[in-house]
């Protein structure tokens, strides 16, 4: 119940610390490549941050996310393209837009296909809720891969501009730098944060978190149980539809392989071991398993690292099921605890992570 | 009507494939309330134990098999004893999550242990196909098709008439009641998952001389498996029977007369189709769903 105390500030001055410390990174380091890194590690953790949202939030165990992240990637990849498909009926010729453009549209097409999503696997639940996501996941990349006359199939979409600027005086600048890139994905990752702190501490948020308490319950104090499951499915893939447009313009190429389950895992992975349903959890849980590949490059193969994380992720849930972040904060709270417990009193309104 | 009649006989083999990967899903599933994402790497399992008796023991196919069925069973109840015995198996998401965990380190194991190239295991029939009127099928399909119904046969009565069967299904219906008429509800607990596994590892091994062996194999063989017991109700054994029959015959009649690059796509609309419309499941009575 400690989400529900919860009425502090949404951005506290320790994230502020936090995020100017993030955004000091290519002041202090030069290294092109740990740049580059960062800004990947951003993608995902903006990822992680949307699939919490359900996972988290809802508590509805969605496993299809790679889809609104690719459904976003090809989005703006081909509305800052451009491309032309010859319908049997009409043809239709949809010419390069500017960056920014695509990249809206890929918020908003990843927001409708959330949308459409959510109104048909909410009519189920647990285990069969999870065979939908993952169905439509599926669908997605073989849609991906076989209509090669939109996507190029495996061929991949090639050369998508980076991202741009406009600055009074200079014009437009195309962000190519690493350290641009790196600050693009730095303020989204810090919107998306801000926005899912946002509706998770709003009327929405309570209902949501009523709903994964109890589900009839919730029910019967006249919460709609669809409605609501169905904005934070909309807000959760646009967000991941976000990640997956930075992920687009970031790297210049797009393959079907962005919507395999490895992705999803890896999604999954980052929220459950940092802690679902905090807000902290799905960035602490991000960057660890971000920078975990960097760190055992030298040492281990692909295929043992990922063993690691199978294990990592099958030792959290066993032992540390809720995650770090709230293993973490229930040790500062049992500590200050200790310390106070006369003056203040027992209670349960612990700070939320 | 001859290119049907082919297609026909296409769908029948692959039914019975299909049926064995998901009685051992649904089996799991329905007993257990797990969802194992470890199936289709059980399935790669006896594929790779399929090759490397026969290619590098140079052991007979059929022992092969036998061997197979063991070595899932066996590591079945290795990884039932470890990772869910004394789980609380009613957190559906948490052992979801615990299996999927276990699905990446069973996949990445193999691809340690035998790297990514594919392996092909010979078939221990004649390549000559069987030609009947119009339609031709490879020997080594039939023979899946009758092991495939001889093992669903097998299950069939081992749940339906033995003592066995009888807990197994005491369980199914009631766990506690089960536990207090005196049935070791652990025991069989393992023994459901073992048997689960060794139905997978079954599968693998009968379809390596069909299919490449590779480590990734078992990514699709999950999903299919999932779709069969959807279709044809989670934890229904004829169902998935069934359910796997349903979804070879639109698989292949899809490919043959709608588009080859959308076969696999087509059996996922038809699950999504399934949800919306019959969540239940074709093929069972009433299910609960919340």
């Amino acid at each position: 119940m400690i989400k529900l105390s919860a009425r502090g500030a949404v951005f506290p001055w320790r994230g502020l610390a936090c995020a100017l410390l993030l955004a000091s990174l290519p002041l202090w380091c030069r290294d092109r490549y740990i740049l580059s890194v960062a800004t990947s590690i951003g993608i995902f953790v903006i990822a992680a941050i949307s699939l919490n949202l359900l996972l988290g939030y809802t508590g509805q165990l969605s496993l299809g996310h790679a889809a609104f992240f690719g459904i976003g990637a090809y989005t703006s990849a081909l509305l800052s393209l451009g491309f032309d498909l010859d319908l049997k009926f009409a043809k239709l010729v949809v010419a390069p837009k500017p960056v920014w453009i695509a990249f809206i549209g890929a918020v908003i097409v990843s927001g409708i296909s959330g949308w459409l999503i959510g109104k048909l696997a909410f009519r189920v639940r647990g285990a069969y809720f999870v065979v939908v996501t993952i169905s439509f996941a599926q669908v997605s990349r073989l849609v991906a891969l076989n209509w090669v006359d939109l996507t190029e199939g495996p061929m991949a979409l090639n050369s998508i501009p980076p991202l741009s600027l406009w600055l009074p005086g200079v014009g437009v600048m195309p962000l190519v730098t690493k350290a641009a890139k790196y600050w693009v994905v730095l303020v989204f990752g810090i919107i998306s944060y801000l926005a899912v702190a946002r509706l998770v501490r709003s009327r929405i948020g309570r209902a949501l978190i009523a709903l994964r308490e109890n589900e009839s319950l919730a029910r019967s104090v006249g919460i709609s149980v669809t409605h609501y499951l169905v904005i934070a499915s909309i807000a959760s893939a646009a967000i991941a539809g976000t990640a997956g447009a930075l992920y687009a313009h970031n790297v210049q190429i797009v393959d079907p392989d962005v919507f395999l389950f490895v992705y999803t895992v890896t999604m999954v992975i980052m929220v459950i071991v940092g802690g679902k349903g905090t807000l902290a959890g799905p960035v602490v849980g991000g960057i660890l398993f971000g920078a975990f590949p960097e760190v055992l490059r030298d040492y281990a193969r692909p295929e043992v690292q990922w063993i690691i994380y199978g294990v990592a992720m099958i030792v959290i849930l066993v032992f540390l099921p809720e995650g770090i972040v709230p293993a973490l904060s229930r040790l500062r709270f049992w500590r200050a605890r200790t310390a106070v417990v006369s003056a203040t009193g027992p209670t349960l309104a612990g700070k939320n992570a | 009507m001859d290119q049907f009649l082919q297609h026909l006989a296409n769908a029948a083999a692959l039914s019975g494939t299909y049926a064995l990967l998901g009685i051992g899903l649904t089996l799991v599933f329905g007993i257990m309330r797990v969802v194992n994402f470890t199936h289709g790497e059980f399935y790669a399992l006896g594929a790779y134990s399929a090759y490397g008796l026969v290619v590098l023991l140079k052991l007979d196919f059929f022992t092969s098999l036998v061997l197979a069925a063991i070595i899932g069973f066996a590591f079945g109840s290795v990884v039932e004893y470890v990772l869910l015995r004394r789980r609380k198996l009613s957190d559906i998401d948490g052992v979801m999550l615990i299996m999927i965990g276990m699905m990446i380190v069973m996949q990445n194991t193999e691809q340690l242990i035998w790297g990514g190239v594919a392996k092909l295991v010979p078939s221990p029939f004649s390549q000559e196909p069987l030609v009947w009127g119009a339609v031709s099928i490879a020997p080594i399909r039939v023979f899946v098709v009758c092991a495939a119904l001889v093992l669903l046969g097998g299950f069939y009565l081992l749940i339906e008439r033995t003592r066995l069967g009888t807990a197994m299904r005491a369980t199914f219906q009631d766990r506690d009641a089960a536990a207090m008429m005196g049935v070791n509800v652990s025991a069989i607990y393992t023994l459901t998952f073992a048997l689960g596994a060794s139905l997978a590892s079954v599968a693998g091994a009968l379809l390596a001389p069909i299919f490449v062996v590779n480590p990734t194999m078992g990514d699709l063989a999950s999903l299919k498996a999932f779709a069969i017991v959807i279709l044809g109700g989670l934890g229904n054994l004829v169902g998935a029977a069934l359910g796997g029959i349903a979804l070879a015959i639109v698989e292949e009649f899809g490919a043959g007369y709608i588009s080859t690059d959308y076969r696999d796509a087509l059996g996922f609309l038809v699950i999504l189709l399934v949800l919306l419309v019959r969540p239940q499941g074709l093929f069972a009575a009433k299910e609960r769903i919340g």
